[in-house]
């Protein structure tokens, strides 16, 4: 019998991504997935917990500023702090941003466009237990699907993140080139995806659980949970 | 107890839905507009609370101190 992870998948009110995200968990014979309603207060006995995307709280006053108030949040932030693995996927990101889990924060993107797309992504840092399975330099193709995505950080900020490795993918091209003309939303250095400093928390605006069937256009998402999957597997997490 | 809290983008961070109601504005044959900035009003009304709290509140849940900067006004 495989290592078998117990993946929670928060559900705040407005979030949309929730039953994707669990159905992309549980297509991994390794993971089992079940949804946990914001008002809970325990993630006791869960090894991953993902933060999914939608318009938690309808996106009021900032998006994912009210979900971060939310009873489990508590326990997210415990786990957090424990080293637990905690992945949020664009309103997930947007919540761990407000919670201050991560640093920085996602503003209304340049140009105002909501964009729906696929998108390149180039690997920044294969060195963290979401990334692991992936080679360094390499491109995926994530859906994007958002209207605020644009990464801000102050300058200091920025520059611990990147004297830290803690920026994981960028807007690239195919060819893994990172420039302004294939950036979606004006992010900062075209960032897409971060991790904190310990790698146990991870966000990002593309959607890696819409990757993860051949026949919703491709398969490069599959990756990021086999990443997960072999952090557990090979031991480096009880 | 009323007060306004009165939320701006900060002065360096871009504000892409104020510049494009700034070019609106233009279309509209408003001459010289050299910056327009979206921000937020929010009233509140509430008892028993002090202006420490209020702060608080203002700093932690309606703004977001990296990108906004907050005024709170009390009311008479």
């Amino acid at each position: 019998m495989p290592t078998i992870i117990r993946g929670a998948v928060i559900q705040f009110p407005g979030s949309n991504c929730d039953t994707d995200c669990q159905a992309a968990l549980a297509s991994f014979p390794e993971i089992e997935a079940e949804i946990v309603w914001h008002k809970e207060t325990s993630l006791e006995g869960y090894d991953l917990i993902v933060l999914p995307g939608g318009f938690s709280y309808g996106d009021y006053l900032r998006c994912g500023s009210i979900a971060r108030f939310s009873p489990i949040m508590g326990a997210v932030r415990h786990a957090a702090s424990t080293g637990g693995l905690v992945l949020g996927l664009c309103n997930g990101f947007q919540i761990l941003c407000e919670a201050g889990l991560l640093p920085g924060t996602l503003m209304r993107n340049r140009g105002l466009l909501f964009r729906c797309e696929h998108q390149h992504l180039r690997v920044e840092n294969n060195q963290t237990p979401f990334t692991s399975n992936l080679a360094l330099g390499s491109v995926v193709n994530f859906p994007i699907a958002h209207g605020e995505g644009s990464y801000f950080a102050d300058p200091k900020t920025l520059a611990e993140l990147n004297a830290n490795n803690q920026i994981i993918l960028r807007y690239a091209d195919a060819a893994g080139t990172v420039s302004d003309s294939v950036n979606p939303n004006g992010s900062l250095e075209n960032i897409a995806g971060i991790c904190s400093h310990g790698r146990n928390v991870f966000g990002l605006m593309p959607h890696p659980e819409r990757a993860c069937d051949a026949l919703l256009g491709g398969t490069d998402g599959r990756a990021i949970f086999q990443s997960v999957i072999d952090t557990f597997s090979e031991g480096k997490r009880a | 107890m009323k007060a306004v809290v009165t939320v701006m983008p900060k002065p360096a961070i871009l504000d892409p839905a104020g510049v494009a109601t700034g070019l609106a504005m233009e279309h509209l044959g408003l001459k010289g507009v050299r910056s327009v900035r979206i921000g937020k009003s929010i009233e509140i009304e509430v008892d028993g609370a002090d202006e420490k709290q209020l702060n608080e509140i203002a700093h932690d849940l309606l703004s977001n101190p990296v990108v906004e900067d907050y005024k709170l006004t009390i009311l008479p």
